[in-house]
């Protein structure tokens, strides 16, 4: 059996790693998983959140926000909305993406939409919050 | 016969318009391969990003719990056509033949009967299709602040889009810019993409796996598809930027040859008219010294 995967990390604006890996925690919408080869065939959609690729180089981190998985037995992408290496991401960073989430929870319920957006929009503020306690800064 | 004077003074204007084309192609030449360096990075999302999506269409577009992004409307009533041109000109027939595919399908829609509306990117667009279409126009989105576009800008496009979507306020949306094939041709393209269109070439490659989709094909379709507008915008306002650019530079390269081509013809005009003025006053002299 391999014991390394095919991982491929795309952003829109650029491919940020694509590399043999061991395995890959992913900030899955409904819960963080770890793909390892062989892993089932599935698409996941993400949460904003970290994603950590574990390769014979050692461990690296990014940060992402939304986007979607795509698993296979031997291939892993990623095809996050933004994704920044963690060592480059700083508190600034951060605190746009917070204020970003937090804008769009104030304009859902100004807006009066639906109480699913909203919902969503909170469940993203709090997200990125979360974020920031897990790196720490 | 044109005064020594004039002529001399249009050479030098003449060259001096050849250096400023000549810049601008280098300068468009720069541009070009930031522009391309840039669509191309944005290739290996987009080629995924539909891929999954094809495969995602295929299992759940038929059914009509299909998002209406996907199965559209029902009609095809309102036509939204969303028309990207550049922020400057100089830039050859580029802007012109995005314009024209425009206008020409916008007259085939009025001729049906269909509602036309517009929405143009960058300023040229809006200029050219101002004219024919002004009742039509509902927005515009201004790029000339923007140095270098990022998915941001894309975002922003397709949220004023799908806001308006979601509104009711149109049933089909199609967006026109120019593919860059290469430096001398661009190609003015028509892309429908509300209802989007997936199909072909990733079919094959997704049917031989079976995903597990989680959460549920439907939620991820309905997450997915709002993205999938955004990132046709982002590619189309990348190949525009290279075909632009592309465009600008052949442009520029023509005019700066035919600067060159009219300083010589001007050149020899002048040289042929200062020898006649040097004969003519030898011929003065030489008959006044004979008259004595």
């Amino acid at each position: 059996m391999a014991d390394t995967m095919q991982f491929d990390l795309v952003s829109p604006e650029r491919s940020l790693a694509s590399l043999q890996v061991n395995a890959v925690q992913i900030p899955g919408a409904e819960g963080d998983m770890t793909a390892m080869p062989m892993h089932a065939p599935t698409i996941t959609t993400l949460r904003p959140g970290v994603l950590r690729v574990e390769s014979s180089q050692g461990t690296s981190e990014f940060v992402v926000t939304g986007g979607f998985a795509e698993i296979s037995a031997e291939a892993l992408s990623v095809l996050a909305e933004r994704a920044i290496p963690m060592d480059e991401m700083t508190r600034a960073h951060l605190d746009e993406l917070i204020e970003e989430a937090r804008t769009m929870y104030k304009t859902a319920q100004d807006d009066e939409q639906p109480h699913d957006i909203v919902e969503e929009a909170a469940k993203l503020l709090s997200d990125m919050e979360a974020l920031g306690t897990h790196m720490s800064l | 016969m044109p005064n020594l004077k004039d002529l001399k003074n249009r050479i030098a204007s003449v060259k001096s318009t050849r250096k400023i084309t000549k810049a601008m192609q280098m300068v468009a030449a720069a541009k070009l391969r930031r522009a391309q360096e840039a669509a191309e990075d944005s290739r290996p999302y987009t080629k995924r990003f539909n891929a999954v999506m094809a495969g995602l269409a295929a299992s759940v577009g038929g059914s009509d719990s299909a998002p209406k992004l996907l199965r559209g409307t029902g009609s095809d009533q309102v036509q939204l056509l969303v028309v990207m041109t550049s922020e400057r000109g100089l830039c050859g027939g580029f802007n012109a033949n995005i314009s024209k595919l425009a206008r020409q399908k916008a007259q085939e829609l009025k001729a049906a009967g269909k509602t036309v509306k517009i929405l143009t990117v960058g300023k040229k667009g809006r200029d050219a299709l101002r004219r024919d279409f002004a009742d039509d126009f509902i927005g515009h989105v201004d790029l000339s602040e923007v140095k270098r576009i990022g998915y941001a800008n894309a975002q922003n496009i397709a949220k004023d889009i799908l806001t308006r979507f979601d509104a009711g306020e149109f049933d089909v949306a199609t967006l026109f810019f120019a593919e860059f094939v290469n430096v001398v041709t661009q190609v003015p393209t028509a892309q429908q993409i509300i209802p989007a269109s997936y199909e072909g070439g990733a079919a094959e490659e997704t049917s031989s796996a079976v995903y597990d989709y989680e959460p549920s094909e439907e939620a991820i379709l309905a997450d997915l598809l709002p993205r999938g507008v955004s990132t046709q915008i982002f590619s189309a306002l990348l190949e525009n930027g290279a075909s632009e650019q592309g465009a600008r530079m052949s442009a520029m390269d023509n005019a700066t040859r035919n600067a060159g081509e009219m300083i010589d013809k001007l050149t020899i005009e002048f040289n042929r008219s200062r020898q006649a003025v040097i004969t003519n006053e030898l011929i003065e002299i030489i008959s006044g010294a004979e008259a004595l």
